[in-house]
């Protein structure tokens, strides 16, 4: 059924696909937000121990999605993988090493003889915390504001600054990204502890934190938004291939897809409502509909960056260099082969689901920790 | 096309790789073999009932958990070091080798850490069967993983199913069943699984030993020497057969990297194979035909050409054959596939430059010319060499290919009688009194890290100098960065990778003398 579609339905239901892995990877991030809290949130070491083991049985969803995404965009579009990896090399390897100190803090924290001690483990998490959200909305701006790269004749990647990617921290705009997700992950963090911790302090000092979390929130993200709708974006002709710069291209592309505009706004209006139901009505809820809010709202800011005539990594270097869907795409027939592959994604979905449910049965209290022998 | 390439730039980034993936493969192999050793002992306690059981696989499981942490920590790197440094090689192949990855991600990394959080968090919360399944799964997905990043390490090999395409100056994915099913993939898979069971088999018997060496905990030892060896038996005798065949396969894909780890200078009909050998220190001399590569040597006649090619007298090639060609045996000179890649290159550069002018139809005939089947077959098929400005570039480190090989097939020896005695003084009920068996046992747990590390060594080293065989050599791959930028992250991962490897030896070394828990539920 998929060798039937064109080329380009395939590029941009591959442009789709990893959009929404780059999205569910920001809910996701609720785990770093949380972890970047532990010390606020929790006062006593019991309550540190409840927080990060209700954040331990979730963090390897959120990594296995941040390698998943760079999977799927290596194998759907490799040009972007070899040029923006390539290229911005400092970034990544920056966004990289904060995931590494992660993946092994939880299991070694408790241990007795862990060498470095619970302190510097607990310090680690709050590093990913902190720099892995920034570092990484700050890195997803340059789809809007562009890098510093060329491309030779045989697609390779040169970079024109010694700063390898890290020059995006220049753009304020860029910046401001970095910072929406990092307190966005934040306000997740503290939505999913009211959710699955059961103790009655910390639910309070949650819902205080969770005010002061989401007014740097709003301030970074409508400042984002505000300023992508005005700026001038890079477009490219179908025809030709052609990349030019066009005034109020994201404005464009928000008016050229009202489905696109629409969903967007549902996403936004939806974080809100899960933040307002939590600090309101004190609703245990509000993570359920500000992750999938979340979701929308990314989902559909990539798919801005992506659709509609636009080049998803521009170079402000070499405006011609720049990456769109159809020139940094994988060949017809792997995007087939891969195409069929994604159909077993709602089935991946499934018993995660199901796993989740059946593992959230019962809140983290300290009693249910009592009985646990495997602690984080 | 290839400007000048700063060879330090090379040659830090391919450190930086052996670096990153070697760390990697300090826990990969536990992760497959004990997780299907947990697999066993869960289904026997489920079967039986018996909470011993059950005890003894909740042991072995934090154990796991331990290595399992710092795997991923060290598995998200390589990653996207393919990107990082690799870009020209990632956009060259990536319309294939991108696609095992992303399926990696989508079946084997979800499957592993959804059901991973079930299996150490869900004994009270789901039934027993579905913790069985989860338990099950996780053993599953984790050898899924392996499969998908052998396909693409088979690929790099011996590369199937592709086509290049000028117009994007890449390969491009013409089989997906091509690629998955290609016999250097199958027999990767086979052989690297297999050993890893071997490995983690020696891992749980040797631990299990210390506790008897230490008089503790005897009927958990016990009954876990009695799964592992069992199982670390059938897996090394599969080992050596599936390692017998993949070497077979190399001799007819890779024949320099064969004639390097058997330390092959000079091919002969009827060549004999070097059951040990210490290679000689002085400059070989590849037109002397007498030369002397060995200071000492046991060899045994015949057995080479038969392993290689199932025929006691079949020719096998050795480094100077390939290099100088030998026309007798059909073997074409380094030089004329050299020459033959330069014209490959040239054309699809003349290609490149009609295109840019605008010269439609000049570029039009010059693609179907590039495409011709003849073309392909006697000139794009040495695309890779055009690369190479010096025959000797095409020689791998002999010796460190030679010791490699030797060291891991010795060991595999060694595994297999190990696997056979401890069965043997396990059911005879004495093996707490064997002490200097015990230690051994103990003493074999670094040896399983040596031989498989010194197998990849000779997979990897032994392809030098390519990433991609005949097609793509390691310094065209290389990302166009600064070697100091390259310098500062190997040393930066040098630092963190040992610091965490110290942690979990420590951790590690900790829980084993903790030891099982006495009785269930309730924290340590
Ligand atoms: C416990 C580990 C272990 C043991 C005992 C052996 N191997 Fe092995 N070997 C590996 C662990 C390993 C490995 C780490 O899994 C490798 C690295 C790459 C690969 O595919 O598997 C490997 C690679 C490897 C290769 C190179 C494959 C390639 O270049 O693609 C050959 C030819 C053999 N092995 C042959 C053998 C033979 C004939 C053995 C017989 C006794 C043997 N190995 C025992
Ligand atoms: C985890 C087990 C692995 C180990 C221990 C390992 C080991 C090595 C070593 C020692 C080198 C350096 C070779 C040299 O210096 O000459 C190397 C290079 C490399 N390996 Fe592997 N390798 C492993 C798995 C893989 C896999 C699965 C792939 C691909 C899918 C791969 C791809 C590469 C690449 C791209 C290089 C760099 C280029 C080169 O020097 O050839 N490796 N590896
Ligand atoms: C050089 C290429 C390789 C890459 C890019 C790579 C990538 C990764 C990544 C990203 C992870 C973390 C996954 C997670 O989020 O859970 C991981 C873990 C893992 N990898 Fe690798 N890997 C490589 C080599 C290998 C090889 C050669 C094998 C097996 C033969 C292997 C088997 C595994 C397994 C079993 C895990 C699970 C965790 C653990 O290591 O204990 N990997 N790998």
């Amino acid at each position: 059924m998929f060798e039937s579609l064109s080329h380009l339905v395939l590029q941009q239901y591959w442009w789709i696909i990893v959009s929404l892995l780059g999205a569910l990877f920001v809910f996701l991030t609720f785990v770093q937000g949380g972890q970047t809290l532990i010390y606020t949130i929790g006062k006593t070491d019991t309550e540190r121990t409840m927080l990060i083991n209700t954040l331990g049985r979730k963090w390897e969803f959120t990594f296995t999605t941040l390698v998943t995404f760079g999977g799927a965009f290596f194998a759907s579009f490799p040009l972007f993988y070899s040029t923006s990896f390539g290229g911005a090399y400092w970034v990544w390897f920056a966004i990289l090493i904060f995931f590494v100190i992660q993946a092994v803090s939880y299991e070694y924290r408790k241990k007795p003889n862990n060498f470095l001690g619970a302190k510097t483990f607990e310090w680690f998490l709050i590093l990913n915390g902190l720099f892995g959200t920034i570092l990484v909305g700050t890195a997803v701006g340059t789809f809007f504001n562009g890098a510093m790269f060329s491309l030779n004749e045989m697609n390779n990647v040169i970079w024109a600054t010694p700063f390898r990617g890290l020059e995006a921290v220049l753009t304020f705009h860029n910046v401001a990204l970095g910072l929406s997700v990092f307190f966005l992950a934040r306000v997740l963090g503290l939505l999913y502890f009211m959710n699955s911790v059961e103790s009655d302090e910390m639910f309070a000092r949650s819902k205080k934190h969770l005010l002061y979390n989401t007014i740097p929130f709003l301030v970074f993200f409508l400042f984002f938004l505000i300023a992508l709708i005005l700026k001038e974006g890079f477009a490219y002709n179908p025809e030709t291939g052609e990349v030019f710069m066009e005034k109020y291209k994201y404005l464009h592309n928000l008016l050229a897809m009202p489905l696109v505009a629409v969903i967007l706004l549902v996403g936004v209006v939806g974080v809100l409502w899960g933040i307002a139901s939590a600090l309101l009505k004190k609703s245990t809820k509000g993570i359920w509909f500000a992750g999938a809010g979340t979701v929308f709202t990314v989902w559909m800011l990539l798919l801005l960056a992506g659709f509609n005539n636009t080049s998803f990594y521009p170079s402000i270097h070499d405006l011609q260099s720049s990456l769109t869907i159809e020139n940094a795409s994988s060949s017809h027939y792997t995007l087939t082969a891969m195409s069929y592959v994604s159909l077993t994604v709602p089935f991946v979905l499934g018993y995660i689901w199901y796993t989740w449910k059946s593992m959230n049965k019962t809140k983290i209290s300290k009693e249910e920790l009592g009985k646990e022998d495997h602690l984080y | 096309m290839l400007e000048t390439i700063d060879l330090s730039l090379v040659n830090w980034s391919r450190a930086q790789f052996a670096l990153t993936a070697m760390y990697h493969w300090i826990f990969v192999p536990l992760t497959l073999g004990i997780t299907l050793i947990i697999a066993f002992m869960e289904t026997i306690y489920v079967r039986t009932g018996n909470p011993e059981w059950k005890r003894i696989t909740k042991f072995w499981m934090t154990l796991f958990g331990i290595n399992f942490a710092i795997g991923v920590a060290t598995g998200i790197i390589l990653e996207f070091e393919f990107g990082t440094n690799w870009s020209n090689y990632s956009w060259f192949v990536g319309d294939i080798f991108g696609a095992p990855l992303a399926i990696e991600g989508i079946f084997a990394f979800f499957m592993e850490s959804t059901f991973i959080a079930v299996m150490f968090f869900g004994w009270n919360k789901v039934s027993k069967k579905f913790h069985l399944l989860a338990t099950w799964l996780t053993a599953i997905g984790a050898n899924l993983s392996a499969l998908w990043i052998l396909v693409a390490n088979g690929w790099m090999q011996k590369p199937v199913g592709m086509v290049f395409n000028p117009e994007t100056a890449r390969n491009e994915m013409m089989n997906f069943w091509d690629v998955l099913f290609s016999p250097m993939a199958v027999h990767k898979f086979l052989h690297t699984t297999s050993s890893s069971f071997v490995l983690a088999s020696i891992f749980v018997i040797g631990v299990s030993a210390w506790f008897l060496l230490k008089k503790r905990d005897l009927s958990m030892a016990k009954k876990s020497i009695a799964v592992a060896a069992v199982f670390g038996f059938l897996s090394s005798v599969y080992t050596v057969l599936s390692g017998d065949s993949s070497a077979r396969q190399i001799a007819h894909e890779q024949p320099m990297k064969f004639a390097a780890f058997e330390g092959l200078y000079n091919g002969s009909e009827g060549a004999g194979l070097i059951a040990f050998g210490v290679m000689s220190t002085t400059e070989t001399d590849p037109d002397n035909e007498n030369l002397k590569d060995f200071n000492m040597i046991i060899e045994i006649p015949n057995v080479l050409s038969y392993m290689a090619f199932l025929d006691w007298n079949a020719f096998v090639p050795g480094v100077n054959d390939l290099i100088k060609g030998n026309p007798k045996q059909g073997i074409m000179s380094a030089q004329e596939k050299i020459d033959r890649g330069k014209i490959a290159i040239q054309k699809l550069k003349d290609f490149k430059d009609a295109k840019k002018a605008g010269q439609t139809a000049r570029a039009d005939s010059l693609k179907t010319e590039f495409m011709s089947k003849s073309f392909q077959d006697n000139y794009f098929k040495y695309f890779g060499y055009g690369y190479i400005t010096d025959v000797n570039q095409l020689i791998p480190s002999v010796p460190l290919s030679f010791y490699s090989f030797h060291i891991m097939v010795v060991l595999g020896g060694w595994f297999m009688l190990f696997f056979i005695l401890s069965f043997w003084f396990v059911t005879k009920g004495v093996i707490q009194n064997k002490k200097w068996f015990l230690r051994a046992a103990i003493w074999t747990i670094p040896l399983a890290y040596l031989a498989s590390q010194a197998g990849w060594v000779v997979a990897e080293v032994g392809r030098q100098p390519w990433v991609i065989q005949d097609l793509m050599p390691t310094m065209a791959a290389v990302t166009r960065i600064s070697s100091g930028a390259v310098m500062v992250t190997f040393w930066l991962f040098a630092a963190v990778f040992t610091t965490l490897l110290i942690a979990e030896i420590k951790i590690m070394i900790r829980q084993i003398k903790i030891g099982p828990h006495k009785e269930e539920g309730g924290n340590k």
